[in-house]
């Protein structure tokens, strides 16, 4: 289980003079699911890339499966599977066309390529669609075709760049449940990029964060919320009218209490414990009515939300 | 003598322009060999590649439709030529197949017409470049815009595959379709004239295809060039074509112009000002792809023609007048010829190196 799958030391990637990625180190052990967080042009792509051997690293070296991907790039292809974020097909070929293309590209005699491609097709719901060509596919449909694109070579690892873009809420829990179900069955190593975070909670072993070219946390997320803010992690939603400035400075005076927001429905606690009780009871002292008291968790949402609200506030000084 | 001292020096210059461009042609592919160490030789995923390309291309509506011009253009000349030289043949009163290979008549199905419609060899040079920038220019930025590039890159084979498999099919069509229209021309020209081609009159026909597909794979070339250069379908197709009618229209035009000025009858004084002039225009020209097919297809195709330049009188003293043969036809134009070789193998060398050494991602 401990087996090192990707490992990236000291990696740096340098376009003029600004670094796309800086000094990252990170290693992923085999069948792992691993995300790869962070905003627009953090460094994800590239990084991937990098892995692929399709982008040379400035400094720094990368290995994946124990072969260096600079060195031979061709090797890591044959074992690794990468669905890039703004994936194409040939428009004018079918779906198992493609796929079937996709394996004689990877050298697998026609009949075996065609039963794998039919197996796949199965396997990601798009055996009606298997002989309709590419051009008609919708966004969702593509993705899925996408995932068995890159299972046709049966890798070790695979890589999704983005796999949740622009797909339907339905169509991104199916597809979510499909890459865990296919990383556990296969005993898959997976590393995928996003920024919709809470969908990669759902299924991610372990989440890095990067923020422009830096890996600035990593870990599950827990850890990961312990990371980055070793105070609040609870928030408590309240609605309540009328909501006074006299109740706000009285609940912000309570000790466990770290900050409050006035939002549209109602307030927004942030504090270290659950206090809900005690604000409760401030609340109805105050002589306000309270019509609903919620409280949760950070998830990656807010780690992230929150992570850049702060990072603004720290920059600005 | 001076003359062909003149032809000798171009053979060399231009054969040492291709040895060098070859050269550095194949260290760029032994340095990616080199890079990407092990048994990553994969024939079967290049043979892929072609076929799909290839299945892609003969599928295309644009390469089907400039087909079918290629080929009514073809239907065109090829009656125009058999109507005026049946003609020729009713006037002359002699039997057809002496009077065939006297006046190499069968080589005159490509480059005779009546008037109204051009000539095979007009419409090859016309057409065939418009063939070429079809078959390339959207080579590798259309891959790239439908962001099947990276899938693709992300196979393992080596990057170069791609670029090399899309010219291969590519030329594999151009050799596909240039050779059958020839040898329908020349069949129906046989059925319909009832002159046989002799041996050489095959030949030449031959080697004027071999020039062909040089010379449509040069634009070819620099489609692919643009499509790698440049990431919109619409610049690199409006680029090539933009290349072309500038050879094709207003090179010879500017050449013209400079000509004019410097080829003033009242400036020049001897004879050997008038010829070494007379020469520079000339060079001028052949700087144009264009030129350097036309003066190619003349003299492989008009035995008769013997020189591509001016002849002084001493020259012509004392040769017999008569065809050229064959050997002499492609000693004469050697230098066009490896021009041409030189000017694709260029084009594609800029295009692979800088398609090796391009970033990725696809925004």
């Amino acid at each position: 289980m401990n087996q090192t799958v990707i490992q990236l030391d000291q990696v740096s990637k340098q376009y003029d003079d600004q670094f796309a990625v800086k000094d990252l180190s990170l290693t992923i052990s085999k069948g792992e699911i691993f995300g790869l967080l962070g905003p627009n042009g953090a460094g994800k792509t590239t990084t991937i890339l990098m892995l692929l051997g399709l982008s040379e690293p400035t400094s720094g070296s990368v290995t994946v499966c124990g072969i260096d991907s600079v060195r031979r790039p061709i090797e890591v292809k044959r074992r690794v599977g990468y669905l890039p974020d703004n994936i194409g097909f040939y428009q004018n070929m079918t779906g198992l066309e493609n796929l079937v293309y996709t394996a004689e590209l990877n050298n697998l005699p026609k009949k075996q390529a065609r039963e794998r491609a039919e197996y796949l097709l199965e396997k990601v719901n798009l055996t009606d669609a298997a002989y309709k060509k590419t051009g008609k596919y919708s966004r969702g449909m593509k993705q899925r075709l996408g995932l068995a694109d890159v299972l046709m070579k049966n890798p070790e690892v695979i890589i999704l760049d983005e796999p949740t873009l622009g797909i339907d809420p339905e169509g991104v829990r199916e597809l979510l449940k499909m890459i865990q179900e296919l990383g556990k069955e296969e005993g898959m190593t997976v590393l995928l990029s996003s920024h919709h975070l809470h969908q990669v909670q759902q299924i991610c072993d372990r989440v890095g964060l990067f923020v422009k070219g830096h890996l600035i946390a990593e870990g599950n997320v827990q850890t990961l919320a312990e990371q980055l803010f070793d105070s609040a992690t609870l928030r408590i939603t309240v609605h309540a009218s009328p909501i006074t400035p006299e109740l706000i400075r009285r609940l912000q005076e309570l000790e466990q209490v770290e900050q409050v927001q006035v939002v549209k429905s109602g307030l927004e606690i942030t504090c270290y414990e659950d206090i809900s009780a005690m604000i409760s009871k401030t609340i109805v002292e105050m002589g306000s009515a309270l019509t609903h008291i919620s409280q949760k968790n950070f998830g990656l949402d807010e780690i992230y939300h929150r992570y850049f609200e702060g990072r603004d506030l720290r920059e600005s000084s | 003598m001076k003359f062909t001292t003149g032809i000798l020096k171009g053979v060399i210059c231009v054969n040492l322009a291709k040895l060098k461009n070859k050269i550095s042609f194949f260290s760029v592919q032994t340095e990616s060999v080199q890079a990407e160490k092990g048994k990553n030789s994969n024939p079967s995923a290049f043979m892929a590649i072609v076929r799909k390309e290839f299945t892609d291309y003969i599928r295309s509506w644009r390469i089907l439709i400039l087909g079918v011009i290629i080929l009514l253009a073809c239907i065109g000349s090829l009656y125009t030529a058999i109507t005026s030289i049946s003609d020729a043949i009713d006037q002359a009163g002699k039997e057809a197949e002496t009077l065939g290979s006297d006046l190499y008549l069968f080589l005159q199905l490509f480059t005779v017409s009546d008037g109204t419609l051009p000539s095979f060899i007009t419409f090859v040079g016309f057409l065939g470049p418009l063939f070429g920038i079809a078959l390339g220019f959207d080579s590798i930025n259309s891959e790239r815009n439908r962001g099947t590039l990276s899938r693709l890159l992300s196979q393992p084979i080596p990057r170069d595959y791609l670029i090399n498999a899309k010219f291969v099919a590519a030329l594999l069509l151009n050799v596909l379709l240039f050779f059958s229209l020839g040898l329908l021309v020349m069949a129906f020209g046989i059925l319909i004239l009832g002159i046989p081609p002799t041996f050489e009159e095959f030949l030449r026909i031959f080697f004027f295809l071999c020039l062909c597909i040089v010379y449509i794979a040069f634009w070819l070339n620099l489609g692919i060039l643009f499509s790698v250069v440049f990431k919109s379908q619409a610049t690199s197709a409006l680029s090539s074509i933009a290349v072309w009618i500038f050879f094709n229209v207003f090179y010879s035009m500017i050449i013209n112009l400079v000509s004019k000025s410097l080829l003033n009858p009242e400036k020049l004084t001897s004879v050997s000002e008038v010829l070494n002039k007379q020469g520079t225009v000339l060079t001028l020209m052949r700087f144009s792809p264009n030129y350097l097919f036309s003066e190619s297809t003349t003299i492989l195709l008009s035995p008769n023609v013997r020189s591509l330049g001016p002849l002084t009188v001493e020259q012509t003293v004392g040769a017999v007048a008569g065809p050229l043969p064959l050997s002499q036809s492609l000693l004469l134009i050697w230098p066009q010829l490896t021009g041409l070789v030189a000017a694709t193998l260029i084009c594609f060398a800029i295009a692979y190196l800088s398609f090796m050494r391009q970033e990725i991602r696809t925004n």
